[in-house]
């Protein structure tokens, strides 16, 4: 055995950078780990965007697309509907979209890029329930309204913009997906014309 | 090298067994690059239009077919894609399964994996070795897979094989020798046409059976300098210590 | 303020007394060579086949519909999923090759002898539980060579006179290898036997630990205190745990605190290992059609048998002994005989010299014929059963063995040259 002084600086050197690269190495060793957990080529696949043919929607029908595994709706707002999105305003929790539940181009008082065509995740945003639209008979839950969405496990109500009325338990308005037309009839959900 | 010290062992094993087996068919080597994005595309749509008839590629992707080989999406859905509703779908065909079976004598294996099975120098020397038999049923015979229930799909590029024989002095007696096959010119491409085209589909076959290989190329060369920067600090680690015992 | 924490963990739970106990104040001999960095890295691989196995368990669905498509669902589909898999798949293998090596230095240095026989049983039962975890492992990507490999080794067991059949039968838990057997199988792979391997482990460490190391030289190094002097002896300047030296009734010679020392040298073995490691997962998962087999790319066919079924290759050995047997009963037997042999090899060799460095130049050359045998008959257990083949097979196996009924008669009496007084 050396009887040499112990180099205490160069051990201590050489312990500290071992350590470095092997700390390096074992972060490295556990990406693989970590990254599996992502969302796999199948998920990601199924949370592809989805098509849906809107040449046929009648004024005032609902069509429900699934996209994600949850239901997405399609309605064709007639005239009066969306006057009566002016009416409703003082009886909305919020009325001007202030919450993040839409994307830019929904940030209006009709949520939408057109204001004939509503397209809204279809989910209570109490507690994950789908509302039951009601074209004409809205009036029983809000006097005076026509047309709505009624949830029927606790109650809520939003209009025809998907905004939640105020002393509902639900604390938003509807969420609105991202969507683009790739022409007149023909509406993509998930994916916003930027990203597409 | 790893791999040559593998395929060393490989060989000698494969060869003792092919001895021992009896009739060995020379394969030709197969000639792959799976960098080669061309030819892969060439391969892949070689596939769409020859092979998707019967065979299917059950766990591969188009999605992962188009992303790997540089196709756009919407251009792969249009140009390759026939079967298929979303970009995301598996590679099938929608020939009745039982029908095919009867058919052919045998169901047409999914060809997803078929390079990994055979491996490509199988498939290559195979696709190149049909030739006129008028006793099968499809008027073909596979010097690489006798008896084979599949017909010469790719006829019309080749034109018809037939095996050729040539007359040579062997021991000093004139005689028949095989001496390979030979297509009659009716195809639409030349002999090294055809080649190419076969070697393209391959390389795609090759390409499926493993799409991540070039991934683990490139991530392993990263892993393996890693790793000896880090043998080299750890035996100066090692040798620091190990003066207090030497 | 720590310190308080520590000593408050120490008074409930003596923790750093048995990390000084079995790590900073255990007496390891100071010539350690090559041969010992197996039992490290058998640990490592052990802790890489349970990491990747249980993310593996995370997308691998066990059902014969579904298994074969759910490893390709993990290869193409799954981040990383590939690499997993490689990792896992290579580490079967790699598993063996450090095991055998493991092995054979107990063989080589006579750590097998007393006191150590108990560690090697358990040792031995370690190797018996690691040949059952792969078998079964194999089963599970449901592939041709998982499927017939199966069915030929189950029917293995169909030899045993009376109730062989219903044996094979009870096993299955089908009339022939289906669903059952692999979700049975996937029960066992998973969560038994690495519970018991785990445990398995403990228990040869805690044994290894209890009588000490053996070192290449096969000298103890810890010796009865008789007020001897040691000249040059490194053990003077570290404190090892009292345990070992019991009160001073032992002096410790020539051997040094296992860490630092053998902590920092096995790093640069495990690092050597990952590059030879690596490179495989990397460049050729498939190990030349040797770790991950060809045939296994095809799902799983009842009706279809491979012109060409065999083991892998860790297991080819044995197999070919196996089938250099005529008889099936017998052959079985003899593969058996071929494990439980090794098992007995502290009551076969009767010598008292544990080293191959000081024993005789027979046993030197009986070593070196076991090693060519073992790996003559695991070449044999890859090639097909031609006549000439199975002629070879005989042979060797009369040598294999011939290793162990050579080393009863000649170990007695056996001419061993001076043992040294202190470590080389």
């Amino acid at each position: 055995m050396s009887n040499a002084p112990v180099d205490h600086g160069r051990r201590r050197f050489l312990t500290i950078a071992t350590s470095v690269v092997g700390g390096v190495g074992a972060v490295g060793a556990a990406v693989p780990f970590i990254a599996s957990w992502n969302p796999s080529e199948k998920a990601k696949q199924a949370g592809a965007p989805v098509t849906a043919n809107i040449g046929k929607l009648e004024p005032g029908q609902l069509i429900r697309v699934e996209w994600r595994g949850k239901p997405v709706w399609v309605v064709n707002r007639t005239p009066d509907m969306l006057k009566s999105l002016a009416a409703v305003e003082s009886q909305l929790r919020d009325p001007n979209s202030e919450e993040e539940q839409q994307p830019a181009y929904a940030k209006n008082q009709h949520r939408s890029k057109k204001p004939e065509v509503f397209v809204a995740v279809g989910i209570c945003t109490h507690l994950g329930c789908s509302p039951t639209y009601k074209m004409s008979d809205f009036d029983a839950h809000v006097e005076g309204i026509a047309s709505g969405f009624f949830c029927p496990c606790h109650g809520s109500t939003y209009d025809m913009a998907g905004r939640v009325f105020s002393g509902v338990p639900a604390p938003k308005n509807l969420m609105i997906p991202p969507y683009m037309f790739t022409d007149d009839t023909t509406l993509v959900i998930g994916v916003d014309e930027g990203t597409a | 090298m790893l791999k040559k010290l593998f395929s060393v062992l490989a060989l000698v094993t494969s060869a003792s067994v092919l001895a021992a087996g009896g009739h060995a068919v020379h394969l030709d080597k197969a000639p792959i690059n799976l960098h080669d994005k061309e030819s892969l595309q060439r391969g892949a749509k070689m596939f769409q239009n020859y092979c998707l008839g019967c065979h299917q590629m059950e766990y591969q992707r188009y999605s992962r077919t188009f992303r790997d080989l540089g196709i756009p999406d919407e251009v792969g859905m249009k140009e390759l894609a026939f079967t298929a509703n979303k970009v995301g779908d598996f590679i099938k065909n929608s020939a009745p399964k039982a029908d095919l079976a009867k058919w052919f004598g045998a169901p047409p294996p999914d060809l997803t994996n078929v390079a990994r099975v055979r491996g490509p120098d199988w498939i290559y020397t195979y696709l190149r070795s049909f030739y006129v038999d008028p006793t099968r049923p499809f008027g073909v015979n596979n010097e690489v897979f006798p008896l084979v229930g599949m017909p010469h799909v790719l006829q019309e590029l080749q034109g018809i094989p037939y095996k050729k024989h040539e007359t040579q002095m062997v021991d000093g007696e004139s005689k028949e020798v095989y001496v390979g096959i030979v297509a009659d010119g009716s195809g639409e491409l030349s002999p090294e046409e055809y080649d190419r085209a076969v070697a393209d589909l391959v390389n795609y076959l090759e390409y499926t059976g493993e799409p991540s290989k070039l991934e683990s190329h490139s991530l392993g060369i990263k892993v393996m300098i890693f790793l000896f920067i880090f043998f080299i600090l750890a035996f100066l680690l090692k040798k620091e210590y190990w003066k207090d015992v030497h | 303020m720590f310190k308080n924490f520590m000593n408050w963990i120490e008074y409930r739970m003596p923790f750093m007394e048995k990390m000084n106990l079995h790590v900073m104040q255990y007496p390891a001999p100071k010539n350690f060579n090559f041969w010992y960095f197996f039992g490290s890295l058998a640990m490592l691989v052990l802790v890489n086949q349970i990491v990747t196995g249980i993310w593996l368990t995370m997308n691998f669905e066990p059902s014969a519909e579904r298994a074969f498509a759910s490893v390709e669902y993990i290869m193409r589909d799954v981040d990383y999923g590939w690499l997993l898999r490689y990792m896992h798949s290579t580490g079967a293998s790699a598993f063996f090759v450090v095991v055998y090596l493991h092995m054979f230095r107990g063989m080589m240095y006579g750590s097998y002898q007393k006191p150590r026989e108990l560690l090697w049983i358990f040792g031995m039962l370690i190797f018996l539980v690691l040949m059952a975890e792969a078998f079964m492992g194999y089963l599970l990507p449901w592939g041709q060579m998982s499927f017939w490999g199966a069915q030929v080794i189950i029917s293995i067991f169909g030899v045993i006179p009376g109730i062989g059949d219903d044996l094979t039968l009870w096993i299955r838990g089908d009339y022939v290898i289906s669903g059952a057997t692999l979700n049975r199988f996937f029960a066992l792979h998973v969560i038994a036997l690495p519970l018991v391997l785990v445990i398995l482990v403990f228990l040869h460490i805690i044994a290894l630990h209890e009588v000490g190391s053996n070192n290449p030289d096969g000298i103890d190094v810890k010796v009865p205190n008789e007020g001897q002097k040691f000249e040059n002896n490194v053990s003077e300047k570290f404190t090892f745990h009292e345990y070992f030296t019991k009160g001073g009734k032992k002096i410790i010679v020539d051997a040094i605190p296992f860490h630092p020392y053998y902590t920092v040298k096995d790093i640069v073995g495990v690092v050597g290992f990952l590059i030879i490691f690596c490179a495989v997962i990397f460049f050729a998962p498939e190990g030349g059609g040797f770790f991950l087999e060809p045939p296994n790319f095809e799902p799983a066919n009842p009706m279809k048998t491979p012109d060409h079924i065999a083991p892998v290759w860790y297991f080819t050995p044995f197999y070919a002994i196996l089938r250099a047997v005529p008889d099936q009963l017998w052959g079985a037997v003899a593969m058996f005989a071929a494990i439980i042999l090794l098992a007995l090899l502290p009551w076969l060799d009767r010598c008292k010299v544990r080293s191959v460095r000081y024993r005789s130049t027979l046993h030197k050359l009986n070593l070196v014929n076991f090693v060519i045998s073992f790996v003559v008959l695991g070449v044999l257990g890859v090639l097909p059963a031609t006549p000439t083949y199975t002629l070879i097979a005989q042979i060797a196996s009369v040598f294999y063995f011939g290793y162990f009924i050579a080393l009863w008669f000649y170990s007695k009496n056996e001419k061993t040259k001076p043992l040294p007084v202190r470590l080389s």
